[in-house]
């Protein structure tokens, strides 16, 4: 079958990458998937209001997540991500678990205490800063924490990921400015995940630019554009830049074009868009025939993952909601009381 | 005595030397023009932004994020309205994090009219702003006030928003800030940065020592017992003019300077008016949806039977902006005499 609008990888790209680290990002992608896949399951069980996610973007988000500088602090990377994050914070170890009860509401989720939807993730031991609903104002925070970063000098950067709609904002080209001024460049990896969709409307709908990453050029931010669909190309592609990013202090511009295999989320209906391409099971079939992996290793590690999320829904489904007063909590730092009726 | 650009001037030195403040920034506000107002003028870590609210904004938030602290400026509230979404959401990211990201930054931005600056530079945004949950919002009436506010703001591990009454960033107050020189020409010489080439000019700051107001603390600036007026900013000096102008007569009006927005003293404001029975609000943000109509309301349900007259609320008329011309300017905001017709109002109400 044809796949709309994305590209494919290429089985001779296997042997750009060592076998154990191309079987580690297979392993990674196929628990991002599962765990999408479960996460929708409890959307349409009736176990969660809202579901967004990341199911086609593994070959991008695992490559990413395997080279984060992983850390508390400026001296290591910050992450402003958009709501399609899962790979990325798999690949850094978040557990499937906290990933259930972020979309389960609980008071146990460890990202919003039960306040946001899914995908909303937010991880400060590893710089994963608050993921908004709002599109691209990650792009702009992302600035602070890059200019934090450079007067600290510890070779840290500022990832930022994103759609291709999004980049229609202003604070795209926000980014784009305060990055790249001379002599004040910000060590930031700009990246805009394209899948030819904003929401319902198609990418020629919105765009007339050949490719957003034309865009960096502008600014004189090196750049390119990837099949993010292929997660050796991306690999590489997310280190030449990073290592440039560290040696030179100065941003860089990635653009990968990706699959959107369950549609914007679930009020479009979540459900497999069989004529995108699929990333993890393209990949596997390339692993296979490279004789890198065998048929039943490849559905153990698919079978023991579904277990994983079935299990962890069970915990999950079991947890506390959290109090109708907690309202009040958080609203200032330490809970100090925002409340009028208190003054 | 300073003026409350030099008293913005000082608490920022203050800031980047004592409170570990390491970006101060916006449209200007590095050198060479250290402000639109003067108000950064001289300061080690202040530096000049690309013309991007939206940039600024976000670039503060992200500061934040990693815990440093920062000073950021609009340079008129005017431009502030094409940020509201990143304004609310510095507002709810610890709430949304859950407390796990507090978002300590300081924004300033100048207010209100009375220069007359037309349109774009004659905007109010208290009551705007006192809609952004999480922030705290002062604005300082005194040039002592806004270096205690400011310090305090900057200290304070929420986003606080810090408004200027631009129309008194060149009134003198009636107290020293602490370290201060008590000679005005003194202070000139030493922080204020000379006409013409300044690239080789440096501050000479004065030992300037920590002074706080704190947070939702209110301030009776005149005591009284027939009224209790309520304002902040600019409009606190006019309210205090008022009420010495009527004590001649022997009307006793109490003035409350608010400072704080959001939180807000509510105990000072209800003692008043539990003994005076009267109140009026007075603010330039226009009137519908107004900032005091929300304290008037508390006061009508929680005072009630203490009431000898309906609370007040003397605001900006609800226009699309502030006309050029002295006739349209004085129209739109509260003047000096519509204050006093409105305190003598108040009193002559019998229940």
């Amino acid at each position: 079958m044809s796949k709309k609008g994305t590209q494919k990888s290429s089985t001779g790209n296997l042997k750009k990458l060592p076998k154990d680290l191309l079987l580690k990002m297979h392993d990674l992608m196929v628990k991002s998937r599962v765990l999408e896949e479960r996460l929708i399951k409890i959307y349409k069980a009736g176990d969660a209001y809202f579901w967004i996610g990341a199911p086609g973007e593994e070959a991008w988000g695992v490559p990413l997540g395997l080279q984060v500088k992983k850390g508390h602090g400026p001296s290591f990377d910050y992450l402003h991500m958009h709501y399609r994050a899962t790979p990325t914070l798999i690949a850094m170890g978040m557990p499937m678990v906290d990933s259930i009860r972020l979309i389960m509401n609980k008071v146990t989720d460890p990202n919003t205490g039960g306040r946001n939807f899914s995908n909303h993730y937010c991880i400060p031991q590893w710089n994963v800063v608050p993921i908004t609903s709002p599109i691209e104002v990650q792009y702009l925070m992302a600035l602070g924490t890059a200019h934090v970063q450079k007067r600290h000098n510890k070779k840290s950067l500022s990832v930022i990921t994103g759609g291709d709609a999004g980049t229609a904002e202003g604070d795209f080209a926000s980014c784009l400015v305060w990055a790249s001024r001379k002599g004040q460049e910000l060590p930031m990896l700009i990246t805009v995940q394209n899948n030819r969709w904003g929401i319902s409307t198609p990418f020629e709908g919105q765009h007339g630019e050949t490719n957003i990453a034309d865009r960096a050029k502008a600014f004189n931010i090196r750049s390119r554009v990837i099949n993010g669909n292929d997660p050796v190309e991306s690999y590489i592609a997310i280190k030449e830049e990073t290592e440039y990013i560290r040696k030179t202090g100065k941003p860089s511009f990635i653009e990968a074009h990706l699959s959107r295999l369950y549609g914007h989320s679930s009020a479009s209906g979540a459900n497999f868009v069989g004529t995108e391409y699929d990333c993890v099971r393209e990949f596997e079939t390339q692993l296979l025939k490279a004789g890198f992996l065998k048929e039943s290793e490849a559905k153990k590690i698919w079978a023991d993952y579904e277990q994983q999320g079935i299990d962890a829904q069970q915990i999950v489904r079991g947890e506390g909601a959290p109090t109708p007063e907690s309202v009040w909590e958080h609203i200032y730092d330490g809970s100090e009381n925002a409340d009028w009726r208190k003054f | 005595m300073a003026n409350m650009a030099q008293a913005i001037r000082m608490a920022l030195h203050y800031g980047e030397t004592h409170l570990a403040v390491k970006d101060i920034f916006g449209q200007d506000v590095g050198a060479p023009l250290g402000g639109v107002f003067t108000a950064t003028q001289g300061l080690k870590n202040s530096w000049n932004t690309p013309l991007d609210e939206r940039g600024i904004i976000g670039m503060a938030m992200g500061i934040a994020l990693t815990g440093e602290r920062c000073v950021a400026e609009i340079q008129f509230c005017d431009y502030i309205f094409n940020t509201i979404d990143l304004l609310k959401i510095a507002g709810n990211t610890n709430w949304c994090s859950n407390g796990q990201y507090p978002m300590p930054l300081t924004l300033m931005t100048p207010v209100g009219a009375g220069i007359r600056g037309s349109i774009y530079h004659s905007h109010s945004f208290d009551a705007w702003a006192s809609k952004l949950a999480g922030w705290k919002v002062v604005m300082p009436s005194t040039p002592l006030d806004a270096y205690g506010l400011l310090l305090s703001a900057i200290e304070d591990p929420n986003p606080v928003l810090f408004m200027k009454p631009k129309a008194l960033m060149r009134v003198r107050g009636e107290e020293l800030i602490p370290g201060e020189p008590s000679e005005e020409k003194e202070l000139k010489a030493m922080i204020d940065a000379p006409i013409g080439d300044r690239s080789k000019w440096k501050a000479k700051w004065p030992q300037l020592e920590k002074y706080l107001v704190p947070i939702g603390k209110a301030k009776i600036t005149r005591p009284g017992e027939q009224i209790t007026v309520v304002s902040y900013g600019r409009h606190l000096l006019v309210c205090n003019e008022v009420a010495d102008q009527l004590k001649q007569e022997g009307l006793s009006v109490e003035v409350i300077d608010l400072r704080s927005i959001y939180p807000y003293d509510w105990q000072t404001v209800k003692a008043s008016i539990q003994k005076t029975g009267r109140a009026l609000f007075v603010n330039e943000d226009t009137e519908v949806t107004n900032f005091a109509e929300h304290l008037a309301y508390r006061a009508t349900q929680e005072l009630f039977y203490h009431l000898m007259a309906p609370p007040r609320v003397l605001a900006g008329k609800q226009l699309p902006g502030i006309g050029l011309h002295p006739n349209l300017e004085d129209n739109s905001v509260p003047q000096k005499h519509e204050i006093e017709n409105a305190i003598r109002n108040i009193i002559a109400e019998v229940p």
